[in-house]
């Protein structure tokens, strides 16, 4: 319940009120104008990292080569170069995250949800897939180097990054479909059971579709969360300045770790180069975030 | 019905054994529920002998489900189970005292030293600082937005905070370092030079106008954790019984009062466990300190003027040198204190919320 | 088509909760039989535990036995999917699936079950929807979802989709109370028209209702609160609403308590 700030404030016209004492006008007053300002502080650093960013990525993107070529061969003063081969990078391996992560988590939402409900395994994987949406994403990609580089002797890859970003991304995808499974009301699943429609079937075809638009919408937010992350591919794959569009071979650039490497080139060329990336990686992302929201009209529910 | 059989009985759909009814010995299996146990039943007739009854479609769904459910308790045991045993070897071969040194000599796995002392003092205080700055401006937020604002702007107003989380920790790194930390070197400067007699603003081992310092990284850590407490205390919040504010404003309590009186209490706990998830977040922030915080090789002075690494940035830093197990191991050694830490944090963090009573439902 | 129904010492519980006890009662192949008594007595409870939709709910537990034509609903070895797609049932609010057509809502047995011949649904949805009165209504826009049906088709659509699967008895849990008067006459007649093919059992609290549309009624009751419900009486619907055996029916009947 919210009450209308305007009615408690308005001053009594008539003395037949009692007056507020001038105390707790003062107090009262000064909550609300700290809780607003509260808010600006937050909305401040969001302008201005937007504004950065937009400010000094903007001329790079302009470029025509920018969308269509690479680093490749360019010397630290030289200008112009392209960000597609990290534009490779980036969406290959969020997309093979993708790949493993959606069917993965959205198996387990079913379990939590449909057949764990309050069992001892189901809080036990509740409390994990909480532990694990706090796991630091450079432990993640500590963990698939002991795993998949020293103990099953692969090379650093693309791959391995897409390995590492499944641990972030799995714990979005659990909760996203809990929640929305959880909203599906009992009785869709009672009138499906009641036609004779075995369980499996009536999860895969009456409760997974009913809830279908809230959980695409929930992983693709997941997915612009991942692919942003940087650490794991600090230790997890080379940096390349070339194309290169296989996963499992060699070092492969992406969007964040361009922007990281070429901070280290300290020319201006370098500096234009990585704000470059920045802004695309943001753009990127958001537009991801604006598909999600096209998605989740698109698949909602209709009922005309 | 086409498919009748022989029994009673429909057919089942194809691809789905069907079971007469009363066929001896068979099991029940499938149906969304537990088998219940009947009463001894009359016996029914034996119509022709057929398949038991396998809903195979079940079995194998609900199979797959609790797999995964213990698929995902497993990874969690596999992460401690791998970096303890990689860290193993290299805490063997460790010549410093891994608890209470400060130096990190990695380079060389015939002659190491490492220990996390000074990691941890980094880590640490750049997080608190972070909290410190961050639960204050959450708490407010979160209250201005379920209490204060109008309801229409509510949602977008949230979905602004939210957006904050969207950004990559790589660009908060070089908003940090290149355009935040010249702006705050008067700050920094002015905070030294009146409070540096408290030890804690004194000088640190770098110049205080450097702007690669903990300061610095904190106020961006800060942030970055804004979102996080923010939701979940805007969650708690907005769950307030309603009785019990309009019991609070018909008394006559103004809107303060109210907030003061009803909101906070009852948010009060799984505020506090935002901020927890906030501050495990924090601990285990990676990039965006390895960009801000400038590495020396001198000590801390124990101030928040402080440069150094934390035990993330210390590992990306030490990506370069990932060519032998050894050298990985100690890398590991400090993953492992890392994710120790957080788990703890995060453990706790859900305990406050739900021990709160007003937690999950 | 349409079967018996021989229920036996049937008792129903919630966890420990012992919900209903000792219920036996008959119901007639082609007939209505209709379950009136206070809330909470535990129609619902027995009436669910008809189809075995009672141990869909955690913990739920049942003893005695449900004869359809003799054969134990609860043998062992019986699968509860089969049961209920032989004893169909409609709920109290009208509960369509919402990302279907009607067409789809109609057919949803048949096609979760696998059935893909598509002239066969094209003559199952006009002949549920037919048999549902709800033909003309619709028969422009199956394509349509079904949430955007009035409360009162959609209640037939309901009704439709449970005749679809050609079941040998109905079971209806207060079909009309979510309607308005003119809706509930639509499914009073469709009723009277069904129980030509079918066995039907309604749950209603409207004696009207059940004098209008039913056989035999089955008189329900709590002894006390926290006992387990109990079946009073079961007989023919005049006899029970002009001259009931037991005083608790007439009370009821007469609206002294409930
Ligand atoms: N899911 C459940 N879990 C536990 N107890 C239940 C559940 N459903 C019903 N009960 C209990 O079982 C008893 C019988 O309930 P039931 O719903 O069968 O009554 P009813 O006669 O259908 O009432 P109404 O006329 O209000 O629909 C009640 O005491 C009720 O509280
Ligand atoms: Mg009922």
């Amino acid at each position: 319940m919210r009450t209308d700030t305007a009615d408690l404030e308005r001053p009594a016209s008539a003395p037949a009120f009692q007056q507020l004492g001038l105390g707790r006008k003062i107090k009262n007053h000064t909550a609300t104008v700290l809780f607003g300002l509260a808010f600006l502080v937050a909305v401040v650093p969001l302008l201005w990292v937007l504004f950065t960013l937009v400010q000094r990525g903007l001329a790079p993107m302009l470029n025509a080569d920018w969308w269509n070529h690479s680093f490749y061969g360019l010397l630290p003063n030289d200008s112009g170069g392209g960000i597609y081969h990290a534009l490779v990078g980036t969406l290959e391996q969020t997309f093979v995250c993708a790949l493993i992560a959606v069917p993965l988590g959205v198996t387990v939402g079913i379990f939590l949800i449909e057949y764990g409900r309050n069992s001892k395994l189901a809080r036990t994987t509740t409390f994990m897939v909480d532990i694990l949406s706090g796991l630091p994403s450079i432990v993640a990609g500590l963990f698939i180097y002991a795993l998949w580089i020293t103990t099953f002797g692969f090379d650093r890859s693309g791959f391995a990054v897409s390995l590492s970003l499944v641990l972030l991304m799995l714990p979005v995808v659990v909760r996203v479909t809990e929640t929305m499974l959880t909203i599906v009301p009992d009785e869709l699943r009672e009138a499906s059971y009641a036609l004779g429609v075995p369980k499996w079937k009536t999860i895969v075809k009456v409760v997974l579709p009913t809830s279908f638009s809230g959980i695409i919408t929930g992983i693709i937010l997941g997915l612009a969360r991942v692919m942003g992350e940087t650490a794991p591919l600090l230790i997890l794959v080379g940096y390349s300045r070339a194309i290169n569009y296989n996963l499992f071979d060699g070092p492969m650039a992406s969007l964040s770790l361009t922007v990281y490497t070429a901070r280290k080139t300290s020319t201006e060329a370098g500096e234009y180069r990585m704000w470059g990336a920045a802004l695309t990686l943001v753009l990127l992302i958001m537009l991801i975030n604006l598909l999600a929201t096209l998605l989740s009209k698109l698949f909602a529910v209709k009922t005309r | 019905m086409t498919e009748s059989t022989n029994s009673e009985w429909r057919s089942a759909p194809p691809g789905e054994a069907v079971t007469p009814p009363g066929e001896a010995g068979s099991t029940l299996v499938g149906g969304p529920e537990e088998p219940v146990s009947p009463e001894p039943p009359t016996p029914p007739e034996q119509p022709g002998g057929k398949k038991k009854v396998v809903r195979l479609g079940d079995r194998l769904f609900q199979g797959v489900a609790t797999g995964s459910g213990i698929f995902v308790v497993s990874i969690i045991a596999a992460i401690g189970l791998f970096l303890l045993v990689r860290a193993i070897p290299a805490l063997h071969a460790n010549e410093a005292n891994f608890l209470l040194s400060g130096q990190w000599r990695t380079g060389d796995p015939e002659n190491m030293a490492f220990g996390i002392v000074d990691l941890a003092w980094i880590t640490v205080a750049s997080s608190l600082v972070a909290l410190i700055i961050a639960m204050p401006v959450a708490g407010g937020i979160a209250l201005f937005l379920t209490q204060y604002a109008p309801k229409v702007l509510a949602r977008p107003f949230a979905y602004v905070v939210d957006l904050l989380a969207a950004v990559p920790s790589v660009i908060y790194g070089l908003w940090g370092a290149l355009v935040l930390a010249p702006v705050l070197k008067p700050v920094a400067l002015w905070i030294n030079g009146t409070l540096g007699w408290i030890p804690i603003f004194a000088d640190g081992n770098v110049p205080a106008n450097s702007g690669s310092n903990v300061f610095t990284a904190g106020i961006v850590l800060a942030v970055m954790i804004l979102p996080i407490i923010t939701g979940v205390a805007r969650e708690v919040f907005e769950r307030t019984p309603s009785a019990q504010i309009e019991g609070a404003l018909a008394l006559g309590a103004t809107k303060w009062e109210v907030v003061r009186t009803t909101v906070w209490p009852f948010g009060r706990s799984g505020f506090v466990g935002g901020a927890m998830l906030g501050l495990g977040r924090a601990l285990g922030e990676t990039v965006a300190l390895t960009v801000i915080l400038s590495y020396t090789f001198e000590g801390p002075h124990y101030s928040i003027f402080d440069a150094g690494a934390t035990f993330a940035s210390r590992i990306a830093l030490g990506s370069a040198e990932f060519n032998n197990h050894l050298t990985v191991g100690a890398y590991i050694a400090a993953g492992l204190v890392l994710f120790i830490s957080t788990f703890a944090v995060n453990a706790l963090a859900r305990w406050i919320e739900s021990g709160s009573g007003k937690g999950k439902k | 088509m349409a079967k018996r129904l021989d229920i036996n010492d049937l008792n129903l519980y919630y966890n420990k909760f012992h919900a209903v006890q000792d219920v036996t009662l008959q119901v007639h192949a082609r007939s209505v039989t209709a379950f009136i008594g206070p809330s909470g007595c535990g129609k619902s409870t027995v009436l669910r535990a008809l189809n075995r939709m009672h141990e869909v709910i955690p913990g739920s537990r049942v003893e005695g036995s449900v004869l359809l034509d003799g054969e134990n609903v609860y043998a062992p070895g019986v699968d509860p999917v089969q049961v209920r797609r032989t004893i169909g049932m409609v709920f109290q609010r009208a509960n369509p699936f919402p990302t279907m057509s009607i067409r789809d809502n109609v057919v949803a047995g048949l096609k979760l079950a696998g059935v893909k011949d598509k002239k066969r649904l094209e003559e199952v949805t006009e002949r549920s929807l037919r048999g549902a009165n709800l033909w003309e209504e619709v028969k422009d826009r199956l394509n349509k979802p079904g949430g955007g049906l009035s409360g009162g088709q959609q209640q037939r659509l309901c009704i439709a989709r449970a005749i679809a699967v050609q079941p040998d008895v109905l079971l209806m849990d207060e079909p009309c109370s979510a309607l308005d008067p003119i809706s509930t006459l639509a499914i009073e007649d469709l009723i009277a028209e069904l129980k030509k093919d079918y066995t039907i059992v309604i749950v209603t609290h409207n004696m009207q209702q059940a004098a209008r549309v039913s056989d035999q009624t089955a008189f329900f009751n709590l002894p006390e609160v926290g006992q387990p419900g109990q079946l009073v009486e079961i007989g023919e619907t005049g006899k029970i609403f002009s001259n009931p055996s037991q005083k608790a029916t007439e009370g009821y009947i007469s609206g002294r308590f409930g």
